[in-house]
């Protein structure tokens, strides 16, 4: 357990070498550290977590302190790491999926200008990630917070050159700003109301003094607080924009960073949370609604978007959703989860997407797409195999994740997000297979430059889409619902959620669960149904599916005009108060009207004083003695009194 | 002996000496008025002297006369040197050192 600090001290490592040396190091030394880094910090962490396995379930809790990293009277923080089945998780899942992402960049990125640069951000931020999900306390936990938002950022804008990645680069950052404010305040809330920022010093402070589903105001308002950094981290309703805007980046950054680890950091941080969450009923019902309806959404958004990127961008947004539903209705295992199941498929399909754009030369329109099932057969297979786990599609992973959400939200007695949850599922499964369909079958829609140039990736892209595809496959089968057995997923993160209010619900039957669990199926195989019929058995139907609710069909690729409603909202006027009060009048008018005035005024007087200086001997004297005289009465006056 | 009329005689060579300084405009002819003004100072100094029966006054007038010979060692060289030049003596002709 003393290796601890390795796993994110790696990474760094990696992160320095490539970005202070890279410029002048040859491209297989450049990827050898970068993915070598990662790599063995897989290595390590998987180490970890075997020796973490083999203690008994309650000693499972290992913190290491590194230094004291703020010390201030009363108040100090410490860098600690904290080693417990929930970060066990997450640093398997963040170094596992991102060690596989590094290996399919080198080949996705060989043409890159800056290749150096890329993988020095990414190291750095899988640091931060690793930083952020070890962390022992919130202010530890902010720095990777922090840290995973400006890699992200960088890495948006990775192709600075281009306007759009810029703006989107940016975008990102001050939607995940606007979070960010919520979720320091939550912080510093905690620490006025517990006086400690330790999770482990907080949560048994809250265990103690609060009863289970109190519900008391500051726990309501920390949670909600908190919930308001989630939402802007894990694009939620109302922060979700940024979102699809950032698949300007690289697609292995949009995998990696996008899909399936930093976005879930808010997931993350609300489980972690648990014990207050659990404590604030009404923040509760508030993450679960926001979930839901972020899931439904993003998925109708997601039927009509034209870009590859952009529906499973939208996807993500809606399997997010998914999540925080679960961890809102009090089912924190199933998110976290649903979390480790998402990593995998969702990375396979940004992955295998970044091979078709690979393949097309950098096209990403759908609609010019078509056929490709015959030039790239593994991406092919693969991109199938995950569009089935996200459908929930048994026995892959999406199934056993995504229906645990479902059965506990109707079983913690919440049946409108059960209702909402299904129709979602279903429109996954069409959006999914829409987007497989439009890529790999039918004829072949781009042109004959295109046609001839299209091509199955190398090795190094095809073997980690493999490797996902299997995970997509089995990863699901370490928490098989309580109707097939043991939930071993759900007991290997008990230690972690010892300090939660777990409410107590019925024991449904078993029957019950395996019925609703055929319904899902059932919804999910109408869903790609509906797609085969529209997609590729009559393909005109779908544009006069989309004539006939025009509107809708506007409303739906508008998105909701959402980006419209906040330009006209928020930015608009941000910007034109900027340019014009702020600008305009502020800067100019007071502060550089201060400083000229200053200058002027100066300069003004030196004018009438300058005459003093006439060059007349005689007047000079006549001023001395002037002066003498002066100061002879003031002392003379001294001298009376 | 009272010292007053000393000290008024003394208040007038300075006080015409001062206006002299200022109202003349040949060099020599305030330089004069300058020796008038430290000649003013050293009949004040030798009167309290004499006055408070201490011998710093006398010293003093000394040292006032050393400094007015260099004074008027360094002026005049001066005065000769701007009258080379220009071809004037009053000093409202030398004010080119002004803004």
């Amino acid at each position: 357990m003393d290796f601890l600090w390795l796993v994110p001290a790696l990474p760094l490592l990696g992160s320095a070498i490539n970005g202070l040396l890279g410029k002048r190091l040859p491209k297989p030394v450049i990827s050898l550290v970068a993915c070598g880094s990662v790599g063995v910090s897989f290595l390590v962490a998987a180490g970890l977590v075997l020796s973490l396995i083999q203690r008994a379930p309650e000693e499972r809790h290992v913190v290491q302190t590194l230094f004291t990293w703020i010390a201030a009277g009363d108040f100090v923080a410490t860098a600690e790491f904290l080693l417990d089945p929930l970060s066990a998780v997450m640093i398997l899942v963040v170094t596992g999926v991102g060690f596989l992402i590094h290996v399919y960049s080198i080949g996705y990125m060989h043409a890159e200008d800056g290749y150096y640069r890329f993988f020095s951000y990414l190291n750095l931020f899988m640091f931060s990630m690793l930083v952020l999900v070890l962390a022992s306390n919130f202010l530890l936990m902010f720095v990777g917070w922090e840290g995973v938002g400006l890699c992200s950022y960088l890495l948006i804008g990775y192709y600075f050159d281009r306007k759009s990645a810029g703006d989107a680069g940016k975008k990102a950052f001050i939607v995940n700003r606007i979070g960010d404010v919520g979720f320091i305040l939550g912080i510093l809330l905690i620490f006025a109301t517990f006086g400690s920022m330790e999770f482990d010093g907080v949560f048994r402070q809250i265990s103690q003094r609060f009863p289970a589903e109190t519900g008391l105001g500051i726990l309501t308002g920390i949670a909600l607080l908190l919930f308001v950094g989630a939402t802007g981290k894990s694009a939620q309703i109302p922060l979700y924009v940024w979102l699809p805007d950032a698949m300007e980046g690289p697609t292995p950054v949009s995998a990696l960073i996008h899909a399936a680890t930093m976005v879930t950091a808010g997931v993350y941080m609300v489980v972690r949370c648990s014990p207050i969450y659990s404590r604030a009923p009404f923040a509760l019902e508030v993450v679960a609604i926001v979930g839901t309806l972020t899931a439904f959404m993003a998925a109708t958004i997601g039927l009509v978007q034209t870009d590859i990127k952009r529906v499973l961008a939208y996807s993500t947004v809606s399997q997010l959703g998914y999540m925080f539903a679960a961890a809102g209705v009090g089912a924190y295992s199933a998110g976290i989860f649903h979390l480790m199941t998402h990593a995998f498929f969702k990375a396979l399909l940004f992955l295998g997407a970044g091979s078709v754009i690979h393949a097309m030369g950098g096209e990403q329109n759908l609609l010019k797409m078509g056929g490709l099932r015959k030039h790239t057969p593994i991406t092919f297979l693969t991109m199938v195999v995950a569009a089935l786990a996200i459908s929930g599609i048994p026995p892959l992973a999406g199934f056993f994740s995504k229906d645990e959400i479902l059965w506990s939200a109707w079983a913690h007695g919440h049946p409108a997000i059960w209702g909402v949850g299904l129709v979602t599922a279903g429109l996954t499964a069409f959006y999914m297979f829409r987007l497989v369909f439009l890529t790999f079958s039918g004829e072949e829609r781009m042109d004959e430059h295109t046609r001839r140039h299209l091509h199955e990736s190398p090795a190094s892209m095809t073997v980690p889409l493999v490797i996902l595809a299997v995970l997509s496959v089995m990863g699901g089968w370490v928490g098989l619902p309580a109707w097939m057995g043991v939930n071993r997923f759900a007991a290997f993160l008990e230690p972690s959620l010892r300090f939660t209010a777990l409410s107590e619900h019925e024991p449904a039957s078993h029957a019950l669960e395996a019925g609703l669990a055929v319904l899902s199926v059932a919804v999910a195989a109408f869903g790609i149904g509906a797609a085969y019929n529209l997609y590729v058995v009559r393909r005109e139907s779908a544009q006069a599916l989309a004539r006939r609710f025009a509107g809708l069909h506007a409303l739906l690729s508008h998105k909701y005009y959402v980006d419209e409603i906040y330009d006209a909202l928020f930015v608009n006027p941000a910007v034109t108060g900027s340019r014009e009060v702020l600008w305009k009048g502020l800067d100019v008018g007071i502060i550089d009207g201060s400083v000229n005035g200053v200058g002027r005024t100066i300069q003004g007087s030196a004018d009438l004083l300058k005459h003093l200086q006439n060059g007349l001997v005689r007047s000079y004297a006549s001023w001395i003695l002037a002066g003498t005289i002066a100061a002879l009465f003031y002392i003379y006056s001294l001298i009376r009194r | 002996m009272s010292i007053l009329p000393y000290l008024v005689l003394s208040a007038l060579l300075f006080t015409v000496g001062t206006i002299g300084v200022i109202v003349k405009k040949n060099i020599i002819a305030i330089f004069l008025c300058i020796e008038l003004m430290l000649n003013g100072a050293n009949l004040s100094f030798v009167a309290f002297s004499s006055y408070l029966n201490q011998v710093h006054g006398q010293v003093f007038v000394f040292f006032v006369m050393v400094v007015a010979a260099a004074e008027a060692a360094v002026g005049l060289a001066i005065t000769i040197a701007i009258y080379r030049n220009r071809n004037t003596l009053s000093v409202d002709d030398a004010d080119i050192m002004k803004w």
